[in-house]
């Protein structure tokens, strides 16, 4: 079976590759492109490790065919931070310690920066549903939890400075 | 997986051609089902055509009848169409209890009904409403009830080549009010044990006029319980009348013994959930509590 060529745009890059058929897009952003935050945890959904926004909807990018991002915008937790500048969430999350292990915080700052992006003000009950799809066998969530309550916070000051 | 080809048509005369030259083809929605199944290695598919390029397949519109969803619309999407929220809440909640908030981005109700899971939840909230979907095959397009898809878990009776291309709702008719409700041990990212989906009109009155009720994870499908819709018809929803529902929904439940709950639980909740989503129903149908 040849391989498919997909043109996309991944952290504002324009982008070009070439993929088997059932090529996963997670599969693709770490093997082909060297992107190696987003993580393969389950496979099949349930965990969130690979999470990565695909036309402004966060999703599982293990259940996304990488030849179906033709055409498409992808953004994942390499283009979180400005450079060297840290995104709040991800400043967050160091000063709350929410995270021991690391292997599923790629996919929970990228869901974290999704749900704070069109809610500035979420409650710590919207917080936990939000972050539902994403597992975490080390913190028990609630330095996860008060990092992005903390980081909306801090966004809503830098949105209205005083 | 070897050799699957990856198609990605723009008509669906081209879907529908892609999926008839090829018996073991698969139509690709959201994938949160599909590809899970091909990693795992239980479908080996030759080919996955992605519906998500035909025009009309993704997202809601209104026509004379009532709302059409076209079969790649996403979960979450249903959440943004202000009237169809206002029309059929209890559908819409139901399609927004499946997995995560990434997988409801993706996943999709024609591709809940096809994966034929007795513990769909969007299905009896369907089923409930009296949704049809519109199937496209190789002898054009026919009209088929919600409820005449799933045939056993897994299974449907959509035929080599066809495909569920909308779901029709009807518009909301004066009086009526629909609700589902699932067990489940925890609140997100959990599979129903038992779901129950209902929709009833009340006259002026607060009599009921006409009821539908389906069940989810009590068969080898998710079932419409005439009788249960029945015992409701004529009545104001007295207490009488909601015992008698809960029989006859318990009556209808045939379920199995598993991890996530015994026949005699199940029986149990079937005949709760159904009354609790009758009297949400109700509420939102207008009645005076």
């Amino acid at each position: 079976m040849s391989k498919i060529h997909v043109s996309t745009t991944v952290n504002g890059d324009a982008t070009e590759y070439l993929c088997e058929p059932t090529s996963s897009l997670l599969d693709v952003l770490r093997d082909t492109m060297g992107l190696t935050g987003s993580k393969e945890g389950c496979g099949s959904g349930d965990c969130g490790a690979c999470t990565v926004v695909l036309d402004g909807e966060m999703v599982c990018s293990c259940l996304v065919l990488a030849a179906e991002a033709e055409g498409r915008t992808v953004a994942t937790i390499e283009g979180v931070a400005e450079g060297s500048v840290l995104h709040p969430v991800q400043q967050k999350f160091l000063e709350h310690a929410a995270l021991q292990c690391g292997f599923c915080t790629p996919g929970f700052i990228v869901a974290a920066k999704a749900l704070l992006d069109r809610n500035p003000n979420p409650t710590e009950t919207e917080v936990r549903y939000w972050l539902a799809g994403n597992l975490c066998r080390c913190t028990g969530y609630d330095k996860i939890v008060r990092a992005v309550l903390d980081a909306a916070a801090e966004l809503r000051q830098e949105r209205t400075p005083a | 997986m070897p050799s699957t080809a990856f198609h990605a048509p723009d008509t669906v005369e081209d879907a529908v051609a892609l999926l008839s030259a090829d018996p073991t083809a698969r139509p690709l929605g959201g994938g949160t089902d599909l590809i899970v199944q091909m990693r795992s290695g239980r479908l080996s598919p030759g080919a996955v055509v992605d519906l998500k390029r035909i025009e009309g397949m993704s997202g809601v519109r209104r026509d004379d009848e009532g709302f059409v969803i076209g079969a790649a619309t996403p979960c979450t999407a249903l959440k943004a169409d202000a009237a169809l929220v206002a029309a059929w809440p209890g559908v819409v909640e139901a399609a927004n209890l499946i997995g995560s908030v990434q997988v409801r981005n993706r996943a999709t109700m024609a591709g809940n009904l096809c994966n034929a899971s007795p513990a769909a939840d969007s299905v009896p909230a369907l089923v409930a409403a009296g949704a049809v979907c519109v199937v496209a095959g190789p002898s054009g397009l026919r009209e088929v009830p919600v409820e005449a898809v799933p045939v056993a878990p897994g299974k449907t009776s959509l035929a080599s080549g066809e495909f569920v291309a909308e779901i029709r709702l009807p518009a909301k008719p004066a009086g009526g009010g629909d609700a589902y409700l699932r067990s489940t041990p925890r609140t997100e990212m959990d599979i129903a044990v038992v779901g129950a989906g209902v929709s009833l009109v009340l006259d002026g009155e607060g009599t009921c006029t006409s009821a539908r009720i389906a069940l989810g994870a009590v068969g080898p499908t998710v079932v419409l319980v005439e009788e249960a819709g029945a015992a409701l018809v004529g009545t104001k929803l007295d207490d009488d009348a909601l015992a008698a529902m809960s029989k006859a929904v318990q009556a209808a439940s045939n379920p199995i013994d598993d991890k996530r709950g015994t026949v005699s639980y199940r029986k149990a909740m079937a005949g709760v959930l159904a009354r609790r989503a009758v009297l949400i129903a109700a509420s939102r149908a207008g009645a005076k509590a």
